[in-house]
């Protein structure tokens, strides 16, 4: 009894090594290879705000967030952000359902008012999250866009 | 070779407001081409602006800027006649600066 079952074992194993090469190797070749800003390759918002030193952020109404309820077009998205929260540092984008979320992050000097307009792919209906870093912490506000025709025609 | 941008300043009040249009493909690498092939990603990662020798604005950005990108942002401490330089830089280490005159 001992053989066949240490034999599975290894089979196995094997079968489980086998397994993840492939998922990785699928993996590498979804993710770009030449991104190396930890921000820009997460998947997902909690991870992007992660790589970004985030760690909480207040949902805020002082966030003007201005784009289409419905958008006919995904490869273009206008958006448009203003911050009135006092000493405004950056304003960061981020697509929920994109395959990377962050789209941009935009940092604003002394004398830059925490305002930008902008254009961004959106995959697929999802909510766009406006991340805004201040003095005083972060805070974010986000907008439900429906894609109607995403960049596949779908 | 990189086409040029089209740039506005215009004075608004005490205020700047400045339009770019870039002429960049942005190509995420996750499209494919007729022939199934990936498309190689190329796209523009940082963009910057300056006014009077002072940084005004700088960006970081991936791939799902839209193609052809097109920003616009406002700022204090300049005047007719002052000129503002707007620059990217690209995943293929392309990268090209573009000066207008503030209307």
């Amino acid at each position: 009894m001992q053989q066949p079952r240490r034999t599975f074992l290894v089979r196995a194993g094997q079968l489980g090594l086998a397994g993840m090469a492939a998922a990785s190797g699928l993996l590498s070749r979804l993710v770009n290879a030449e991104e190396t800003r930890p921000a820009f390759t997460a998947t997902s918002i909690p991870d992007a705000w992660k790589a970004l030193g985030v760690s909480d952020a207040k949902q805020s109404t002082d966030i003007a967030f201005k784009a289409p309820d419905i958008a006919e077009n995904g490869a273009v998205v206008p958006v448009e952000i203003e911050s009135k929260l006092p000493n405004t540092r950056s304003i960061t984008l981020l697509v929920e359902k994109n395959p990377h979320a962050m789209s941009a992050s935009f940092t604003f000097p002394e004398g830059t008012e925490p305002f930008i307009s902008t254009r961004v792919k959106v995959a697929e209906t999802s909510l766009i999250h406006a991340l805004v870093k201040t003095d005083a912490g972060n805070f974010y506000t986000t907008k439900l866009v429906k894609v109607t025709l995403g960049g596949c025609g779908g | 070779m990189t086409d040029p941008m089209r740039v506005r300043a215009t004075m608004m009040g005490d205020k700047v407001e400045v339009k770019v249009l870039m002429s960049h493909v942005m190509e995420t690498g996750q499209r494919k081409d007729n022939d199934g092939n990936i498309v190689p990603a190329r796209y523009i990662v940082n963009v910057g602006a300056s006014c009077n020798g002072r940084v005004v604005l700088s960006a970081d950005w991936g791939p799902s800027i839209s193609k052809n990108p097109y920003l616009a942002f406002r700022f204090k401490g300049a005047a007719k006649g002052d000129k503002v330089t707007i620059t990217w830089s690209d995943t293929a280490g392309e990268s090209r600066s573009d000066e207008v005159t503030i209307l």
